[in-house]
This record gives structure tokens, sequence and C-alpha cells, in this order.
């Protein structure tokens, strides 16, 4: 398991191929990249500043892929979260799922991105012509992480 | 017992405060306890921690309920709802 906050930013086919490097078991690599978009509710975007909880950061992280571990067959997984400022355009998260098979491979990785969404502590703050200002939680997040609730 | 208080982002900004020990009396303290206990020092601290927005709470970088009971040396942080991903 890797779990990374970071302000620089990450290579993401170095990091997924580190997920299955010298291994024969792995058919499937799943993964997710979460970009900075321009636009946010209507508002021209112009620079994102991520906050976190250093220390319940990497803990939170690495309980969401020990419990994406408990749900589904995978192999590994990789979570890499950056911090500070950010532009449109820029890469904030990479999650990668690697198991036998795609199935179980994709739902983990959507799981960990649903739970991330809600659990880990991170706070974007977004610069527009406005203003600065904190992004507001969305329901649809919580709604989308309590669709694992029921199983999977 | 003494506690080590962390607040981030909103609550961070608008109390003007990142960390803190705080002494308490030695008797049972809950999250929801605490947060009427500092909500006392003034306007924008109810307003942070006791108003309409929602605030979550972690004890030993562990989310918990209003209900969880915080012990001698623990940290405790508060935050808004967490937005990142």
């Amino acid at each position: 398991m890797t779990v990374r906050i970071q302000t620089e930013d990450f290579d993401a086919g170095f990091e997924i191929s580190q997920l299955h490097k010298n291994r024969k078991d792995i058919g499937a690599v799943v993964s997710f990249i979460g970009l900075v978009r321009d636009m946010n509710d209507g508002d021209a975007v112009s620079q994102l500043t991520l906050e976190h909880y250093p220390g319940m950061t990497e803990k939170s992280l690495a309980m969401i892929i020990n419990q994406g571990k408990t749900r589904w067959n995978i192999a590994d997984a990789l979570i890499i979260h950056r911090v500070g400022t950010l532009q449109p355009n820029d890469q904030i998260v990479l999650v990668a799922v690697s198991g036998a098979h795609r199935g179980e491979a994709f739902a983990a990785c959507e799981f960990m991105m649903d739970y991330l969404k809600t659990e880990a502590p991170f706070w974007k703050k977004e610069a527009t012509l406005q203003g600065e200002h904190w992004v507001e939680a969305k329901s649809t997040d919580d709604a989308a992480r309590a669709r694992w609730d029921t199983g999977k | 017992m003494i506690i080590k208080l962390f607040y981030f982002a909103r609550l961070k900004e608008t109390l003007k405060y990142s960390t803190e020990d705080l002494n308490l009396p030695d008797a049972p303290m809950t999250i929801l306890k605490l947060k009427a206990l500092l909500a006392k020092r003034g306007d924008v601290w109810g307003e942070m921690l006791m108003g309409k927005l929602k605030v979550r709470a972690a004890i030993n970088h562990e989310l918990v309920d209003d209900n969880a009971a915080v012990s001698n040396g623990d940290e405790v942080a508060f935050f808004p709802p967490v937005t990142g991903g």
C-alpha cells in the first residue's frame, strides 16, 4: 500500500507501473485522477488551495485502502493527494488499484474515491473573481458514499 | 485534564487559532460539551462551533460524533465537512 500527501505533481504512469512491477498475478489496474477545473458552481476558478490535517490524513487514507482490501479481492492500492496551491488543469489526486480481475479493481477504486471525498481531512479553498471562499461539502458526495453501505 | 486542540480550514481562519492546549476540569467530557464550553468564548466561537454550520470532530485522528468522550492527553480537532479529492 502507498499513501502520499505532497505539494509536488505526480507522474501517474510511473506510479501506476509500480503497482504491478515484477508481479505476474496482476491482470487489472484501475486508476482515477482528479483534476482542478476552472469552473465550479458557476464561478470561474483561478486557483485552488488545499489544506489537510497532517497525521490524520495519512491514517484516514490507509484505513480507506484497508477497507477496500477487506471488501474486494485486490492485490494492492495507492493514493496520492496533493496539497497547497493548485491551478486549473493541475492533478489533485490519484487512486489506483491492482488485482487479478477488473471487476473488483473497478469497484474498489470507486469505493476508495467515494470514501476519500467524505472521510479524508482535506479542505479546498477556491479563488474566484469575487475573492476567496471555502468549498462547501456536497450532499451528492455523501450519497455516493452511502451507496456502499448496503453491500457491494 | 489537559487536551490538545486543533482547528482547520474555515474554523482556523475565523477563530484565528490553529492549535491550543486546554486545561479542563476532571469531569466527564464529550465533544458536544467541549463545543458548548468553547462557544462561551464569544460570538464567533458560538457561531463556528454551535451555529448553523456543520462541524466535524476527530479524537486522536479518528472521526467521532458529538457523544464521543474526551480523555486526558487526547488530541481533539474541529473542522468543517471535508472537501478533498
